[in-house]
């Protein structure tokens, strides 16, 4: 699985790179990185506009003015690049409304296709989860086939009421009734399932007009497809434009796309993308950080949310180890397979090495897929091991790795990999800390590095 | 211009009503499009760099892509340069014969491949949301149309409600759903509806899978296994694999249809949603840079609302207004 983002990142750099080595930039430097840069955006299907903005920003402040002293040329492109790329992602982090006198009603609107019914589910959990909410869901999809048993399937999951008239009845009736319900049931919340439909349906745009008229949202979420293309814009003016809404959930981020939507639909909305969705299970939705989505984009790596991530799934002091280990790159093979059970428990590996300073840059980390079944062969592997070839893999030698082998149904070929991989990935650990401190050094990524559950 | 003559010609000697549903659907394709072709000649006279800045800009608008966007502006520099184009009214022709050169205008293999003698089994993949199972029950509508017995397979064990739905699409249209309960394994539903399909002597099995993103191994692998099952029990089969794409999507839809073409060798695309304001422009891209045909396309809600794709169809839609005012 590749991270959102990451080509972007990846691309920025290499121009970076270039730059970076050299004591003064020049105006042709200039030109050839506002190209890179214009490339690299719409490549990432930013939308041109936006991306012929961006690029003048950056131009112009990358030559002349705001000269420091403590920073090189270079660096101070780098810095333009990483503060205008932030102040278009927004810099803030984004909550959910509450009503002053509940039920707060949260309506949800979007293309067909895009997530919304999923969306809501996962919004429901998250703040029941997290914001100890008691939310109420109303399936107002009378159009889209089985769109009704799709909510009610999600809510039986979750143990949640959902709220529905079947599909012989007006949407704009059934929130009305939905809200009335949830008020007098004492949720907290309720949150509106609608109907798919294209920005420039005109009957349909109505409906939802009429729908808000009617039940007065606290929040209206326009989901999107991280994966789309220049058409964003047109789509969040259009909803914004008629209903106003009040921010963003981009969903389908788990997947390879550059997510350059995100940039689009912020800049022409100005409202903020406030949720992520990260996978198809019910949790996997997270709040959205712009701020250090930005600097991912710049390859700073996001080890604010990787450290999050783990204080949510994972006891604090564990996490402080693991990441005292990583740091120290100072690993045994039991360390090892104690951080298999963290890093399983903390979701997709994948989403974990993309919050690592560097690891896109690393070659064989591009379109890097993890393959989960090879985590089993890998345990396997580990457990069959004595402690003390696993404190010391180095005494390791031939008649050792047949043993191995036999007792983990693998081929020493497969040991052999295993421990190659081991060694490489805490040479890469140590990379990848030296640059978190700050040193810029060498930081040429081992030709086709792989971690041991990596395909 | 003799060769928006010729494309005129010969699409206004087709069926109208298909024409008709063309041009309804790209109406707003065409009429943004075309309108920047103009507003773009009227506002430069002649070919310069503005000029073709601009021409890029346009085109990378419409999600054409990059890469191919780049390729086509700098054939056309070429070719203003050798010829010396100046006035830029004279290159317009140039863009829409190179557009439609990279469609590919043989389309001889935009046409669903069919089994002569047995059941066509048509196995229909592509990320979540791009309206796989809406598809499908279009598409069972349009082989009911033409009296073949269809049969269809719920594989999308996954996605809350999606048996359900395609099992609405199936009351709707008037043909047979093959089902197990959510969460079952997918490969076994496929095995299931091939016999259930054979025993039924139907003439094509449609079958439904779960979205899934490119990215994920374990899945892209489930969905190999399906593939393996169905040419197991019918060697020749599947005889299409229909890669589904969301006409919204963006430069994604390139990484989506390599990954599903290595994993399941995908022959066809089927291009939806393209009723809205999304260009479609990808599929130049993909044509261009993967040789994949597009076979229909999606141009609204309704049941008939799938249309066989026809290159010069789509073409004259999208330059319907300048090939009108030459």
């Amino acid at each position: 699985m590749t991270i959102a983002f990451e080509s972007l990142a990846e691309r920025l750099q290499q121009t970076m790179q270039k730059i970076k080595g050299k004591g003064k930039v020049s105006e042709a430097d200039v030109k050839e990185m506002a190209r890179e840069v214009r490339l690299a955006l719409l490549e990432a299907d930013v939308n041109f506009k936006v991306v012929k903005q961006f690029v003048n920003r950056v131009k112009e402040r990358a030559v002349g003015q705001e000269v420091m002293k403590s920073l090189t040329p270079g660096q101070q492109v780098i810095k333009v690049v990483n503060e205008e790329l932030t102040a278009l992602m927004g810099s803030e982090e984004s909550k959910i409304e509450t009503a002053p006198k509940p039920p707060t009603v949260i309506m949800m609107v979007g293309l067909q296709g895009a997530g919304k019914t999923t969306t809501t589910a996962k919004l429901a959990n998250y703040l029941r989860k997290k914001k100890n909410r008691t939310p109420m869901l109303v399936a107002a999809d009378i159009y889209r086939p089985a769109a009704i048993d799709q909510l009610n399937t999600l809510g039986k999951q979750l143990d949640m009421p959902v709220y529905s008239e079947g599909t012989d009845v007006s949407p704009v009736d059934i929130v009305k009734r939905g809200v009335e319900k949830a008020k007098e049931e004492h949720h907290d919340t309720v949150i509106l399932d609608t109907a798919g439909r294209l920005h420039v349906d005109e009957n349909l745009m109505d409906e939802l007009k009429e729908m808000k008229a009617s039940v007065n949202p606290d929040e209206i979420l326009l989901v999107v497809d991280a994966m789309t293309g220049q058409d964003a814009v047109n789509v969040a003016e259009q909803f914004n434009e008629l209903l106003e809404i009040s921010g963003v959930v981009l969903t389908k981020l788990d997947g390879d796309t550059r997510g350059g939507a995100a940039l689009s639909i912020r800049a022409v909305t100005e409202k903020p993308i406030k949720f992520a969705g990260m996978g198809e299970k019910i949790d996997q939705l997270e709040p959205f950080h712009p701020e250090r989505m930005a600097s991912r984009i710049l390859g700073m790596g996001d080890v604010l949310s990787l450290i999050e991530k783990a204080q949510t799934n994972v006891d604090e002091e564990k996490a402080k180890e693991l990441e005292a280990k990583l740091r120290n790159a100072d690993l045994t093979f039991d360390d090892f397979l104690e951080q298999i059970d963290q890093v399983k428990s903390m979701g997709p590996l994948e989403d974990l090495l993309g919050m690592l300073p560097g690891a896109n840059k690393m070659k064989g980390m591009k379109n890097m897929q993890v393959d989960d079944s090879q985590i089993g062969k890998v345990e396997a592997i580990v457990r069959s091991m004595t402690k003390q070839e696993k404190n010391e893999p180095k005494i390791i030698n031939a008649s050792r790795k047949r043993r191995i082998a036999k007792g983990s149904g693998t081929t020493v070929q497969d040991v052999n990999k295993l421990l190659k991989q081991f060694e490489d990935m805490k040479k890469m650990m140590k990379q990848m800390t030296s640059q978190m401190g700050g040193k810029a050094g060498k930081r040429k990524g081992k030709g086709g590095m792989q971690f041991p559950f990596m395909k | 211009m003799s060769f928006f003559k010729k494309l005129k010609d010969r699409v206004t000697n087709q069926t109208d009503s298909v024409t008709t549903k063309f041009k309804d659907g790209l109406q707003k394709t065409r009429d943004s499009f075309s309108e920047k072709m103009n507003t773009l000649a009227a506002k430069y006279r002649t070919v310069d760099e503005d000029f073709f800045e601009e021409l890029e800009e346009l085109l990378i608008s419409a999600d054409v892509g990059v890469n191919t966007v780049m390729e086509l502006v700098d054939e056309l520099r070429e070719i203003a340069k050798l010829e010396n184009v100046k006035n830029s009214a004279d290159i317009l022709p140039v863009i829409s014969e190179k557009l439609t050169e990279k469609l590919d205008f043989t389309g001889d293999d935009s046409k669903l491949s069919m089994n002569a003698d047995g059941m066509t089994v048509i196995l229909f993949v592509g990320v979540n949301g791009v309206g796989k199972t809406t598809t499908i029950g279009k598409l069972a509508h349009h082989f009911k149309e033409q009296d073949k017995k269809v049969v269809l397979a719920a594989g999308d064990t996954f996605r809350a409600g999606a048996i359900e739905q395609l099992g609405v699409w199936g009351d709707r249209v008037g043909v047979d759903v093959i089902k197990q309960a959510e969460g079952s394994d997918p490969a076994a539903v496929m095995y299931d509806a091939i016999h259930a399909a054979k025993s039924r002597s139907a003439d094509v099995l449609l079958c439904d899978t779960a979205g899934r993103l490119q990215n994920k191994v374990n899945l892209m692998k489930e969905l190999e296994k399906v593939k393996r099952v169905i040419q197991r029990e019918v060697p020749s089969a599947p005889h299409e694999v229909l890669l589904v794409l969301d006409a919204t999507t963006g430069q994604n839809a390139m990484a989506q249809a390599k990954q599903f073409k290595e994993a399941t060798d995908v022959s066809g695309i089927v291009l939806t949603k393209l009723d809205g304001t999304a260009k479609g422009g990808i599929v130049l891209a993909i044509r261009n840079e993967l040789d994949i045909p597009v076979k229909f396309v999606g141009l609204g809600e309704k049941v008939d609302d799938l249309q066989p794709f026809d290159a010069e169809q789509f073409t004259y839609g999208l330059f319907q207004t300048l090939a009108e005012e030459k």
